[in-house]
């Protein structure tokens, strides 16, 4: 193999495989109802309910943040995490296994994939939350939104390689431990209200899935103090970055150590074993 | 469980490979190995001269993999775009992926659904569709694990002649196949492997298969009996096997291969005592499938006649 050919196969691979996510979010009207409009409408009720409260007007754009954010962590427990298992339900894996594709290649498809489509489909959350509902935020910079929005996308989606295999390994088990965190996991992230509500403990939350400190980072960065943060960005942007190195070596060495099982018990590729 | 045990075959460049056996005798798994899916737990397996557990990613970049039955690719894509991605992942540029997809498209009859979605074509479509994939990548060896499964006559027979073609036309391709339609290994491979119980009992090509149960007459009758099946006692040395029982007429097809010197007729005589009714009698010339039923004791979907 010529140097860099790896690399381009790599990329070639991975940009096949978010192909699929990405047309896939056009092509099927359903998802586009169930992905993107749904999901705002939880945002919409905390912001009425804030500003029936007469809460300050920090508190809106804070929940605004976590249901645009809440979209990702959907698409992470569902798109990314049940993925494999489905794969092999359909007899995909088993051609994956059996090609020279970069396991690793896959995942980052899936992973910028989901990731692009799901920021297409925030939009409808921006346009409910700072259009129609009329939610606003002080000038703000866009650079390091940028950044922290980047780095929490990396952590949450290496989170979502290693879900992935988790779920392959356990099978349907795995699948009914996650559909039953969902809802505690918006709860931990402190998507609707702010981290350090919680106290001490929210700290051991926050840890639990990088979702908790993104949404914390970015509502800083957005509302400066009025987001009430748990830490200053800078801090919780090194964790952040920290827990998707953690993630991604996770995610590999989950990877390979199911591969080797797949090799050697030979039930892990095929739908029906 | 020992699923294969001291298979030892050389298969050779340029060859159309067959690999016959029932249900369970270890095919599938010898396919697994040698495609890097499986672990051999004893011995070694090598592709293209590559060891596939030491060098697997290398014997994955040359070969091919096609199971019937199986339904790969995502329905939100079309026929076209499905092939492409799998030759992306096999590292294919774009510019040979894209013209290289079309020209299997035409091969597999599918240019009225090459933009279609995946999850509107029919089984057999999509049944073509995973062979044209298996060629994406244009692989050196080619795995067909019961590629026509789900196919229509017509169609499974173009894919047949594709495969001949593409071996014929292409130097040092490969082809290991397995199949339980008999016809198909007999029209298409050059050399076929009996498998039973994870044992290789034959191996060598058609012909030379034939010549080894060569001599007196291969004979089915159609028959009736009383119960589901009887312990028949025919003649010494004859070895029948039970077909499938016949849908609409109540019968029950009994294959067998008479010796030279015996008669027919003391066969007919003897079921007859056995209140057996013979419906039909005929007999043809040495099939694959009598070389199957005589090495292995029955055949791919038939029961052994207890002796």
């Amino acid at each position: 193999m010529r140097p860099g050919e790896g690399l381009v196969h790599f990329l070639r691979a991975a940009y096949a495989r978010a192909y699929v996510r990405m047309v896939g979010s056009f092509r099927e009207p359903v998802w586009l109802i169930t992905d993107a409009i749904l999901p705002p409408v939880g945002m919409c009720a905390f912001v009425l309910l804030y500003r029936a409260l007469g809460a300050p007007p920090s508190f809106e754009a804070l929940a605004v943040l976590g249901g645009i954010l809440s979209a990702f962590w959907i698409n992470v427990l569902w798109g990314m995490g049940t993925q494999l298992y489905w794969e092999k339900q359909q007899g995909q894996l088993q051609l994956y296994f059996v090609s020279p594709v970069s396991r690793m290649a896959i995942l980052t498809g899936m992973a910028v994939g989901g990731m692009l489509a799901t920021t297409i489909r925030s939009l409808v959350g921006i346009a409910l939350g700072f259009g129609l509902l009329g939610v606003r935020v002080p000038a703000f910079d866009v650079g390091m939104l940028a950044l922290v929005f980047v780095v929490s996308m990396l952590a949450l989606y290496a989170l979502g390689m290693i879900l992935s295999s988790a779920f392959l390994l356990f099978g349907r088990e795995a699948w009914h431990v996650s559909n039953a965190l969902q809802e505690p996991v918006y709860f931990m992230s402190g998507l609707y209200f702010p981290l350090r509500t919680l106290g001490a403990s929210a700290w051991a939350l926050a840890g639990i899935v990088p979702l908790g400190f993104g949404v914390d980072a970015m509502r800083q960065v957005l509302l400066g103090k009025d987001a009430r943060g748990l830490a200053p960005v800078e801090v919780e942007t090194a964790i952040l970055a920290g827990l998707a190195v953690i993630f991604l070596i996770g995610a590999r060495l989950a990877l390979a150590h199911l591969e080797r099982l797949s090799k050697q018990e030979g039930r892990l590729a095929q739908r029906w074993q | 469980m020992v699923a294969l045990a001291g298979v030892d075959v050389r298969i050779e460049r340029g060859e159309i490979f067959g690999l016959l056996g029932p249900n369970g005798a270890g095919k599938t798994t010898f396919i697994k190995i040698l495609t890097t899916l499986l672990f051999p737990t004893s011995g070694e397996a090598r592709v293209v001269g590559f060891d596939v557990v030491r060098d697997s990613q290398e014997v994955r970049r040359r070969i091919g993999l096609v199971s019937g039955g199986e339904s790969s690719g995502y329905g939100i894509l079309t026929v076209r775009e499905c092939l492409w991605m799998f030759a992306q992942y096999y590292g294919v540029p774009s510019r040979i992926a894209w013209p290289r997809a079309d020209e299997l498209i035409a091969v597999v009859g599918l240019e009225e659904q090459a933009h279609s979605r995946i999850n509107r074509l029919s089984t057999g479509q999509r049944q073509r569709m995973n062979f044209a994939r298996a060629f994406v990548s244009d692989p050196e060896v080619l795995f067909l694990d019961e590629p026509t499964l789900g196919m229509d006559v017509n169609a499974a027979r173009k894919l047949r002649e594709y495969v001949a073609h593409w071996v014929r036309e292409r130097e040092g391709r490969t082809v290991l196949l397995t199949t339980h339609y008999m016809a198909e290994a007999e029209q298409l491979c050059d050399r076929v492997a009996i498998i039973d119980r994870g044992q290789v009992l034959a191996c060598d090509s058609t012909p030379a298969l034939r010549r080894q149960v060569q001599g007196g007459q291969h004979v089915e009758l159609e028959v009736r009996v009383a119960g589901p099946e009887l312990d028949l006692v025919l003649l010494s040395g004859v070895h029948a096997v039970w077909g499938a029982p016949h849908p609409d007429r109540g019968t029950r097809a009994l294959k067998f291969r008479l010796p030279p010197g015996e008669v027919l007729g003391e066969v007919l005589r003897r079921l007859e005592s056995q209140q057996v009714q013979v419906d039909s009698v005929s007999t043809r010339e040495t099939t694959l499938e009598d070389v199957f039923i005589a090495i292995v004791g029955r055949g791919l979907e038939d029961t052994e006649v207890p002796s």
